[in-house]
């Protein structure tokens, strides 16, 4: 079992805010001193670019960049050149996207999604329908997000391509049944696509266990850096696959006459210098969650959320809307007290939390309110965090809303 | 100082009033009228989203009108709004947004011409709500400059 209080100190954050209770993971997570020392060491010691020195600290730097792969793979089960990173899990959605417009998909081919996804896995299907006519359509869920296979079979018609859904919603924390979704995919001859932005820093992943074609998510939501996305895919499906982006290091050698020939996968998505240090970082984040354990860190999470539910779901000015899924955020609000104003009052008791739609703006089809409170917790959390949360919850009320502004 | 302007400085009597626009916001009604012209504000954050109706007429805003879905302060700011800018000209509402607007970004303003809404004044205070006290005014702001734009 995880030790939580030798796990926060390896955060520097909590020493500096000692009052502060972080339940906002699922917007970003915090950083461990190793990450910042892997992400600093190359302004001090290794600064250069990738894959173009000749030069010592050069070759170390290319070392570190390229290693990073290694660490993605062993997270994730799969190769280091299926490994491409990209700048968030929005840009390798995107990648995918705009991948499969360009010679997987025709005009009239059908992308089943869900509406409790979040915009990067929605907004570039949009513009799939916008662009090339290609449709997009949505699985079934019930009122917590969760799928229903058996009504889900019933969409795949032959025009059905691709399935692209989380694997955990990043409001209501519903699993997607990920193994039966993409084999009943598969079976249909649809790709299967997978936002691991909420899943990936918080269970094992085994893409070759789940057989997923292309998975997207972020560095800076599993304790690395900002402005680092990952982008797993199937090697054959990579190399199948044209880049957004057309530039330096992507390319093997192109003439006057506007001929180029590419480099293969993965470094032909990567187009222009990298961010490097955040790779860097990002990689040895992989490593330190690697070290806890991905099992470990899922059943202290599981754990601390069921204390979570129960303890707020004792009071009654609090309505939860995801109380059934056994993982991930609490989606709920006051029932007086609109979202932001009673996370206005929760951050002037020093408690971070979202409000409002949280980027999954058709979500409140399925769950009939258009803005919640989102406390998402990860590893480092503790009880006596969840019990101050749930006592500032407690006094939620108008006045009190009101009250922080005088 | 007149006993309203006392009143005004009251924590205790400004949060009230607050929570009165707030539960019964003024002026909280749209309606299908060729003579209002119409601003849908949705895109300053990602939670807020209100229309706001004005009837601009010979340089007076003859009438205020607003609905939608959005926090307390966005709520009562709006309210408090329509019911100050109802019945001035372009200009005096233009110098009472620009007084607000200086409130609201924590510089000098004159509190006695901004009445009621001075009870905003302590918003700026937390630098991600400001969005909400002002988005019933630039929705007033935008439609005086469209009106003074057709002139």
């Amino acid at each position: 079992m995880i030790d939580v209080q030798a796990i926060r100190k390896d955060f520097p954050f909590f020493e500096a805010n000692p009052d502060l209770v972080y339940f906002d993971n699922g917007a970003t997570t915090l950083k461990p001193q190793c990450v910042i020392d892997a992400v600093t060491s190359f302004y001090t010691r290794h600064t250069s670019n990738v894959h173009r020195g000749d030069y010592a600290i050069a070759a170390e730097n290319d070392r570190l960049y390229d290693g990073a792969r290694s660490s993605f793979a062993k997270l994730l089960n799969c190769s280091p050149k299926e490994i491409v990173f990209t700048h968030n899990a929005t840009a390798s959605m995107n990648q995918i996207a705009y991948g499969l417009a360009h010679g997987f998909l025709k005009k009239g081919d059908v992308i089943l999604t869900t509406e409790a996804e979040h915009a990067s896995n929605l907004l570039p299907w949009f513009r799939l329908k916008e662009d090339y006519g290609i449709e997009v359509r949505y699985l079934p869920m019930d009122a917590q997000a969760n799928l229903d296979l058996k009504a889900a079979e019933t969409c795949f018609t032959p025009e059905v391509k691709a399935v692209a859904a989380a694997l955990v919603t990043n409001v209501l924390g519903s699993i997607l049944p990920v193994k039966e979704l993409a084999a009943m995919a598969h079976k249909h001859g649809a790709l299967f696509i997978a936002d691991g932005a909420q899943a990936v820093p918080h269970m094992k992943i085994d893409v070759q266990d789940l057989d997923i074609d292309f998975l997207a998510f972020s560095a800076h939501k599993m304790c690395g850096p900002d402005g680092v996305g990952i982008l797993y895919g199937k090697y054959d499906l990579l190399e199948r696959m044209e880049p957004v982006f057309m530039g330096g290091d992507m390319n093997a050698r192109f003439q006057k006459a506007c001929t180029y020939e590419l480099k293969h996968a993965p470094t032909k998505f990567e187009a222009g210098t990298p961010n490097i240090e955040g790779v860097i970082g990002a990689a040895a984040a992989c490593d330190y969650l690697m070290q806890i354990g991905l099992d470990e860190i899922h059943a202290y999470e599981k754990e601390l959320r069921a204390y979570f539910l129960e303890k707020l779901s004792a009071l009654e000015n609090i309505v939860i809307y995801n109380p059934d899924n056994e993982y991930g955020p609490l989606a709920f609000n006051d029932r007086e007290v609109f979202s932001q104003d009673a996370a206005g009052y929760l951050a002037a008791k020093n408690i971070a939390v979202r409000s409002g739609n949280h980027c999954a703006k058709i979500l409140h089809e399925i769950i009939g309110t258009d803005s919640t409170i989102r406390a998402s917790l990860y590893f480092y959390n503790t009880k006596e965090e969840v019990d101050r949360c749930v006592k500032v919850c407690s006094e939620i009320s108008l006045e009190n809303a009101v009250g922080i502004f005088f | 100082m007149s006993e309203y302007e006392n009143l005004l400085d009251d924590p205790m009597v400004l949060r009230e009033l607050i929570m009165d626009h707030y539960k019964y916001p003024h002026n909280h009604s749209l309606v299908d009228d060729m003579r209002y012209r119409r601003a849908h504000m949705s895109s300053e954050s990602c939670i807020d989203d209100i229309t706001v109706q004005a009837d601009i007429e010979d340089g007076v805003i003859k009438d205020i009108r607003f609905d939608g879905v959005a926090c307390t302060i966005s709520t009562a700011s709006t309210s408090i709004m329509s019911d100050l800018l109802k019945g001035k000209t372009v200009e005096e509402a233009s110098d009472l947004i620009n007084e607000y607007m200086n409130m609201v970004d924590g510089k000098e303003y004159d509190a006695a011409k901004l009445e009621e809404a001075v009870a905003m004044k302590n918003v700026y205070r937390q630098a991600n709500r400001i969005k909400c006290a002002t988005i019933g005014w630039n929705a007033m702001k935008q439609m005086i400059a469209e009106s003074e734009g057709e002139q």
